[in-house]
């Protein structure tokens, strides 16, 4: 398989005024051609960071990349001028966030945004490209699309809007798609419809897809492969089949044991205790080493390597056999 | 059975639509909540769950009188409190409380976490004499798992889930017998709601506190609920014990909606056979005719459209008996096999 993005050691800081923050510190991934990584975190845990900075979109500053480097097709994002990386956006890799109504334009229709897309980057003309934004709406099964072409966002409903986001994401077809929590903002059963349209679009057009979610439900869904972010850095990869079944750091152990069961009813549910550290004061040695019911001395010196624990499957904890096997 | 605490007998909030400035003229109404009746019963959990824009904290906030209801009555014991004003209200107002679901923005960021979880005993100054209220405040805090020392700390020093602590401290302490909690983890981390959610069920027990749920998160509700109603454009169209409702639902929304929620568990992900609604929810000003469930619905029929199905045991099922007969707004209800195929 061809890898399409390779990650490798990256590093964000954000300067601000209480310090620095150190939001990103050596996050290692790579996607394939028509493969989905989901990259799982709650907030403040970088999955999002990370994911700006491969698209370029990182505010800066105060968000600084000290280290690390980000292949695409095997070139090398961050020696790349300014312009060259403006002309892969949009049209070899695109983003979808999860709030569709504060990241479209509110004062332009629907059609003028997804056309500007053709425009920018194709140079059609706008007549052209209107008509090209039908095709998109329609492929994305917006009702009435050419009705609705000169409509504004506000007009559409929330898992219309996302559909439009989808849209525009794919209207140029690019190789890689980054999902930021794309459903988070929909109802469950919308929720259902725009994941199941994303993944269709995503096998027909043989993207690589990275989904960035909270949600274990959704990853179990769709996912490929995992990441598992906390404090910046990825503690687990493992293929999706694998980790629900052995998860081998206690954070995700801890995560998918905090999930409500059928036969724990009535019961406690078991819950990770403490919480997220602050990125301007990351624990020496193990970041999550606070909260964890196995930490040892070890642990709150040595920082632990990714330790490999099969094949295509690491984990970031000195104790991952014992947890494996617990 | 225990004794109802709160009984809601059809609940009707309509908000109207206007047109003009100087002459208002209605042209239309949301019909928000349009008619919804339940019983609570004492120490249980009744859950509601439902998209957004079903009503659902409308009828929380119907619940605790911050909206006037178009019409229906709220008894609490018995007692017809749904007209009720000035001290009688209030005296009312003391064994309902709320916990909101924004930890951010339901404290006031300008006063310190003692004066917001004591803020109920100055409106309610026979609850505590004034002595021995920073006491009180303390033992409130230490009850929620926080350190009573914080008592002179502001809302920004705290975390989400901490927050939610001191949202849950103020709503216990009056000590209340109903809390009505809406959406109290879907702002939280998920390593924070397992916490907060024992929590909840602890300070239950404690305090045979009555809880009313409202959740989109299903299998939250599914976890601390002993009752769940599920709720679609302004009405329940669907109640039952916990089981009844998950395991043998008969509503067809319903039964939509359990297929939908993602499953973290991958092995399923071949097996799960996944009802895809159709389109939106309607709008709730133009709701449509008969069941309203109907313009989503792949059972709908011509009954369904002449017909506003009620909500009750449906005869055929009641015959049948066992777990699926329970209450169930449908013409044609009837348990689904939800069994993946083969599995």
């Amino acid at each position: 398989m061809d890898t399409l993005l390779d990650v490798r050691d990256l590093h964000v800081e954000f300067r601000t005024r209480d310090g620095v923050a150190k939001a990103v510190n050596g996050v290692n991934y790579s996607v394939n051609a028509g493969e989905t990584l989901a990259v799982l975190g709650e907030s403040g845990s970088g999955k999002s960071v990370t994911a700006q900075a491969v698209m370029g979109i990182l505010d800066s500053p105060p968000g600084h990349i000290t280290r690390g480097r980000i292949f695409f097709q095997g070139a090398d994002l961050l020696s790349l001028h300014r312009e060259a990386r403006r002309q892969l956006r949009g049209a070899r890799m695109a983003m979808i966030f999860q709030d569709a109504l504060s990241a479209l334009n509110p004062v332009l229709s629907v059609g003028a945004q997804l056309g500007e897309m053709f425009v920018v980057h194709r140079g059609l003309s706008r007549r052209d490209a209107r008509a090209r934004a039908v095709e998109l709406m329609d492929r994305v099964r917006i009702p009435a699309a050419k009705e609705r072409v000169g409509d504004y966002p506000h007009q559409f409903s929330g898992g219309m809007r996302q559909r439009i986001m989808i849209a525009m994401a794919m209207a140029l077809e690019p190789d890689l798609i980054i999902a930021d929590e794309p459903t988070t903002a929909l109802d469950v059963t919308v929720q259902a419809q725009v994941m199941e349209l994303l993944a269709e679009l995503q096998r027909e057009m043989h993207m690589g897809l990275i989904l960035i979610t909270h949600d274990l439900g959704v990853v179990a869904d769709v996912a490929d492969k995992i990441a598992v972010m906390y404090a910046g850095r990825i503690v687990e990869t493992a293929p999706v089949h694998e980790i629900y079944k052995a998860p081998a750091h206690p954070y995700t152990k801890g995560l998918l044991d905090s999930i409500p069961r059928l036969d724990q009813k009535g019961q406690e549910l078991y819950a990770i205790k403490g919480l997220p550290p602050s990125l301007l004061r990351i624990p020496p040695g193990c970041a999550f080493n606070p909260r964890c019911p196995m930490a040892q001395e070890v642990c709150r010196t040595d920082e632990p390597p990714l330790y490999e624990v099969a094949p295509h499957r690491a984990s970031a904890c000195h104790f991952w056999k014992e947890t494996l096997d617990g | 059975m225990a004794e109802a605490v709160l009984q809601v007998r059809g609940l009707v909030k309509h908000f109207p639509l206007t047109r003009g400035i100087v002459f208002k003229k209605q042209i239309g109404a949301v019909r928000a909540v349009d008619g919804v009746d339940f019983d609570l019963f004492q120490g249980e959990t009744l859950g509601i769950v439902g998209e957004s824009g079903c009503g659902k904290s409308t009828v929380a906030k119907l619940l605790m009188r911050l909206e006037e209801p178009t019409a229906g009555r709220i008894l609490f014991k018995g007692e017809d409190i749904t007209r009720l004003s000035g001290k009688a209200l209030k005296a009312v107002r003391r064994n309902i409380q709320m916990v909101f679901q924004d930890p951010y923005t339901s404290l006031n960021p300008r006063m310190t976490v003692g004066d917001i979880i004591g803020e109920p005993f100055e409106i309610h100054p026979e609850a505590a004499p004034k002595g021995d209220r920073r006491r009180k405040v303390q033992d409130l805090l230490d009850v929620v798992g926080l350190n009573p020392e914080y008592i002179n700390r502001y809302p920004h020093q705290f975390s989400g889930g901490q927050r939610q602590r001191i949202g849950i401290a103020r709503g216990l302490a009056l000590n209340p017998e109903i809390i009505i909690c809406d959406e109290p983890v879907s702002a939280l981390d998920v390593s924070v709601q397992a916490q907060v959610i024992n929590l909840m069920t602890r300070l239950q027990k404690e305090f045979d506190l009555s809880y009313i749920f409202i959740a989109h998160d299903l299998s939250i509700v599914r976890h601390i609920s002993d009752r769940v109603g599920v709720m679609y454009l302004g009405r329940i169209v669907e109640l039952g014990n916990e089981e009844q409702i998950y395991e043998h639902p008969t509503h067809p929304y319903t039964q939509a909606l359990l297929s939908a929620v993602p499953v973290p568990d991958p092995e399923a992900r071949e097996r799960r056979e996944r009802i895809i609604l159709a389109g939106d929810v309607p709008s709730p000003a133009n709701i449509p005719s008969g069941c309203r469930f109907r313009t989503r619905c792949w059972k709908a029929q011509d009954k369904c459209v002449t017909e506003v199905p009620p909500l009750a045991v449906p005869p055929a099922l009641r015959e049948v008996g066992g777990p699926a007969a329970h209450e169930s707004a449908c013409h044609f209800a009837a348990e689904r096999d939800c069994a993946p195929a083969g599995g």
